[in-house]
């Protein structure tokens, strides 16, 4: 597996998964979607197999899209190719924290 | 389409032929072990319930046990009763007899303790074998079949590889006129407004809201995240960022077809057809009980990370989405979804290589891990406290 292969899954998602191991800063993924398009982004952190890079900016408490639907918000400013996982996402469901419980 | 099965005398048809010794209660696993042990073509279906909780409780625990006798799977039952219990053993043994199968119960306590219930035990289980070895398996339609669908220990690669491999397989049997059950309520968070709105009536996608919301509640009840609990640390490792997400790849293996309706955690399948969902938590033990109370023959489980579990009375179909996963932990997995992540295979190449391997599962074929018993992933889903 040279490829340095990323899947985005529907159209308007703003991230992609990476299906590669050793990715580090600087490398050149290609992401692919459904439809066959293709396009090669430079990544700004290692990112381990599996895990999302960002394909577009997205700002702070902005709307992360996978599989076109919201899987959380940005806690801080997320450029194109940075790795997206917990500690720039937060997710908006089953936060009894935030509720203070009952 | 057909596949060899045991036609029971209440007309549903197994998979498997196995005398099942139920505990009524936690206290009676040790005997009931002991005689499984001894006796070829049983198998034990130990849990922890079944005293000191409160009643809703205890009806629960005697409901799914109930289920799980009825599975078409077992053509005898023994159960095994401490004496003192909480459960409802008469009404346990009653309701599974309806079936027309064997059953018959063994009291700890007044066979005089462990080693003579032990030895009263092994000798009915015994009878029992030998009197249900005599049956024989039938060709009957595909139809009948009630498959289970689950996945565990998820990664990135299950939304997109293992979870898609079931959908296509659940699109197949709902086709057939079969019956598809999926679960794992938690993982609707996120992905209910999906869900409902493939309710095959309004109804239907309210109860769904509704069942999303109840578990959500439960969740927040303590007034923390959900997160580590759900998503789990290996699903955060694997990078799955939130439940949301999580939950958007786990509705993926139910295909597409329209969603009939709810089933409670103790409800039997009889004639539900098409695709249903039941309401359970995503934890193995509990909802692999509770599908197996739904009378399904088989599971289908997909898996990332590499999740082994099987049950004792419902074989389980492992289907691996991560290909470095399916090299490392090939002993425990049947079905290799990786070649969809590398490209080698489409999802319905791999989909019919999975109908194949359910329908040879269906004739008698074992899982790995029914051939190896790994069967201690059962527990009931109790609300209440232990008390």
């Amino acid at each position: 597996m040279s490829l340095k292969l990323a899947l985005k899954i529907h159209d308007s998602d703003n991230v992609a998964t990476i299906f590669a191991n050793d990715i580090k800063s600087g490398m050149q993924v290609e992401v692919r979607d459904k439809k066959g398009n293709a396009e090669i982004i430079t990544v700004a952190d290692d990112i381990p197999y599996g895990h999302k890079v960002a394909i577009a900016d997205i700002g702070i408490n902005e709307q992360i899209i996978k599989y076109g639907e919201e899987i959380g918000i940005a806690t801080k400013e997320i450029k194109k190719g940075n790795h997206v996982h917990v500690h720039n996402l937060d997710s908006m469901r089953g936060r009894g924290d935030l509720k203070g419980g009952v | 389409m057909t596949f060899m099965g045991y036609v029971r005398p209440d007309g549903k048809v197994g998979a498997r032929n196995l005398v099942g010794v139920i505990p009524s209660v936690v206290c009676a696993n040790d005997v009931a072990q002991a005689i499984c042990r001894q006796v070829q073509g049983t198998v034990g279906l130990f849990h922890h319930q079944g005293c000191c909780q409160l009643p809703p409780d205890l009806d629960r625990v005697t409901d799914t046990l109930i289920g799980l006798g009825c599975s078409p799977n077992l053509g005898a039952v023994l159960v095994v009763s401490l004496g003192c219990e909480g459960t409802d053993h008469q009404r346990l043994v009653e309701t599974i007899a309806k079936t027309g199968k064997p059953v018959e119960i063994i009291h700890i306590q007044e066979l005089g303790g462990t080693s003579k219930a032990i030895q009263a035990g092994i000798d009915i289980a015994q009878k029992l074998m030998i009197k249900i070895s005599s049956l024989h398996r039938e060709p009957v339609d595909i139809s009948r079949v009630v498959m289970a669908i689950k996945c565990g220990a998820s990664d990135a690669t299950s939304g997109m590889a293992s979870n898609c491999v079931i959908g296509y397989l659940s699109d197949k049997l709902v086709d057939l006129g079969a019956t598809v059950v999926f679960g794992e309520t938690t993982e609707f968070i996120g992905a209910e407004h999906i869900l409902a709105r493939r309710g095959a009536t309004p109804e239907v996608g309210e109860k769904i809201l509704e069942i999303v919301n109840r578990m959500e509640r439960r969740a927040e009840s303590l007034g923390c995240d959900m997160r580590k609990g759900q998503p789990t640390p290996g699903n955060i490792a694997g990078g799955l960022s939130s439940i949301e997400e999580k939950s958007l790849g786990a509705i993926v293996k139910s295909g597409s077809r329209p969603i009939q309706g709810v089933l409670e955690y103790t409800e039997m399948v009889t004639d539900h057809k098409g695709l249903w969902i039941k309401d359970t938590p995503g934890r193995e033990p509990e909802i692999l009980t509770g599908m197996a109370c739904s009378g399904a023959q088989l599971m289908v489980f997909s898996t990332g990370r590499g999740a082994p579990q099987g049950f004792p009375c419902m074989p389980v179909i492992k289907i691996c989405g991560n290909p470095v996963t399916y090299e490392h932990m090939k002993n425990d997995m049947d079905i290799n979804a990786g070649l969809i992540i590398t490209g080698e295979k489409s999802i319905e190449e791999v989909g019919e290589e999975a109908f194949e391997k359910l329908l040879r599962v269906l004739n008698g074929e074992m899982t790995k891990n029914e051939a190896i018993q790994y069967f201690s992933s059962i527990d009931i889903h109790t609300l209440g406290p232990v008390i």
